[in-house]
């Protein structure tokens, strides 16, 4: 106010001074939330961002060495709450908020970090199936990377001493907590592997917070395990507690004690199964030279006796034989039956039949003729006896019998029907009904009158 | 590595052993693949026993050279 009435006039850098002034007397220690847009991550190692709502906007910077120690990685689009104090960038006359430290908001920066490092990792390939390697049957030295004095030897040699495994095993000391701690671990996985001793190395660690844990959620050192030519067995904290670290091992064991038992074991079983298989070899032999003795055993006998053999044979020959009759007679037995059925068919079709019925017929017709026959001889006999007694009435032997007798001359025989005929010495016959008689003619004396 | 070629002779064995219990070989068959399982059988424990038990400590040194030293672990005094 005692500007205008005095009616002074500013420079505009001394304005903005005066505006900075005020700006960084009034907001000076701010907590801001916001969603970040507008990211910009230059060379510099300075982050400029927009933090925004949805009714404002406001421009921020984080200095590098802020930026550096912030575990995750700022992203377009979080919400995040920051730290800071706002302040005036005077070539452009903008205000800003310059912050000092800044977290995600809802998650904690180190979920945040582990899941972005994560999403990283698993998409360049790092926690892939493929890259993991088979853990070796019979390890005879285990490296172990972790702290001399940790929970994590102990629970591992414990184990190991109880099961009485020979083992060698290398202990690499490192730090596993705190600053540092994963560059050392990093540096100890590519020591083993150019020692070249181990056949397996755990990672371990005993179990603690997220915090306490953190150096196996490192790039640096799952890039070391990724690149562990020796396959690396991860144990660190509790079975819940899941690292990067476990992740890009070949395997992960739940606790370090796990971790021991799973070689300890490995060498148990395969001793195990290597007596196994021995016993396995053994029998499978004596059961093949079993087989072979029992083979020799049955030759032999055979051997001895061929006769039973021969035997043997003639039994199926005759059985085949026989076999062999049976199905000769039971197609002659078929043959048979066929023939005979078309013969039957023969039969029916066949032209005698006709030829005795033709026959049949033919007596017939005789029979019916000479019936026939024997009527109309029977009518003519009749009517011949009829005449045979007229003619029989007309006969001289008829007159004859009556008594009357005719004479023939002698010697010729001729009837005699007139006395004129005859002269006296002459000699007639006379024939009676019962006889003939030969007589002179004596006299002669003709009739006068008839 | 010795475990590679422990691995290869348990192969071996398994392959023996698996040939000889098809009881498809002939005798003589049987009799060389015996033998093999015999002879890998033999490298296998040989293998088993082979480790002794010895706990190192591995101190690497300024010169960047590792020296041993036996580790005793709390439970072992």
């Amino acid at each position: 106010m005692d500007l205008f009435v005095e009616k002074k006039i500013l420079t505009v850098s001394q304005l903005t001074n005066l505006i900075r002034e005020v700006l960084e007397e009034n907001f000076e220690h701010l907590w801001v939330e916001g969603d970040v847009s507008n990211l910009a991550m230059p060379s510099s190692g300075h982050l400029y961002f927009t933090l925004k709502d949805s009714g404002a906007t406001i421009r921020c910077v984080m200095f590098r060495a802020a930026a550096k120690a912030l575990k995750f990685r700022l992203a377009d689009g979080l919400r995040i709450v920051l730290r800071g104090r706002v302040s005036v960038y005077d070539q452009r006359g903008d205000y800003q908020l310059i912050a000092d430290y800044l977290e995600p908001q809802g998650l904690g920066a180190l979920q945040l970090a582990f899941q972005q490092l994560k999403e990283r990792l698993a998409k360049e390939g790092l926690f892939a199936e493929a890259r993991k390697k088979a853990i070796p049957l019979l390890p005879q030295t285990v490296g172990i990377i972790t702290s001399p004095t940790g929970a994590a030897i102990h629970d591992i040699l414990n184990v190991i001493g109880r099961r009485h495994a020979d083992l060698r095993i290398i202990i690499y000391p490192v730090r596993v907590q705190g600053e540092g701690a994963a560059a050392e671990i990093a540096t100890a996985l590519y020591d083993m592997n150019s020692l070249g001793e181990a056949e397996v190395i755990i990672l371990a660690r005993g179990g603690g917070s997220i915090e306490d844990l953190w150096s196996f959620n490192e790039e640096v050192v799952a890039r070391a395990i990724a690149a562990s030519k020796i396959p690396v067995i991860s144990a660190v904290g509790h079975e819940i507690d899941i690292t990067i670290a476990d992740l890009a091992a070949d395997l992960r064991a739940p606790t370090p004690s796990a971790a021991a038992e799973l070689v300890v074991n490995s060498k148990l079983q395969m001793s195990a199964d290597c007596a196994a298989l021995e016993r396995r070899l053994l029998q499978a032999m004596q059961r093949q030279m079993a087989t072979a003795l029992s083979t020799l055993e049955i030759l032999k006998l055979s051997l001895k006796n061929p006769e039973l053999l021969i035997e043997r044979f003639l039994q199926r020959i005759d059985d085949l034989q026989q076999r062999s009759t049976a199905a000769l007679a039971a197609q002659l037995q078929t043959g048979r039956q066929r023939i005979a059925a078309a013969g039957d068919a023969l039969f029916y079709k066949s032209p005698l039949l006709r030829i005795n019925s033709t026959l049949e017929l033919m007596h017939n017709l005789s029979l019916r003729s000479s019936a026939a026959i024997r009527a109309r001889l029977e009518v003519a006999g009749n009517s011949f006896a009829v005449n045979a007694g007229r003619l029989e009435s007309l006969s001289p032997l008829a007159v004859l019998a009556r008594g009357y007798a005719v004479a023939r001359t002698l010697p010729d025989r001729h009837h005699v029907r007139r006395v004129e005929q005859l002269s006296p010495g002459d000699r007639v016959e006379l024939h009676f009904i019962d006889g003939t008689a030969t007589c002179a003619v004596r006299s002669i004396k003709a009739a006068e009158t008839i | 590595m010795a475990a590679e070629k422990f691995e290869i002779s348990l192969k071996k064995l398994e392959e023996a052993v698996k040939k000889l219990e098809s009881g498809e070989l002939s005798l003589e068959e049987s009799l060389k693949v015996f033998e093999e399982g015999v002879t890998h059988s033999a490298i296998c424990s040989r293998k088993l026993n082979e480790a002794q038990k010895k706990v190192e400590l591995l101190l690497k040194q300024k010169d960047g050279n590792f020296t041993r030293e036996e580790f005793l672990s709390t439970n072992d005094k």
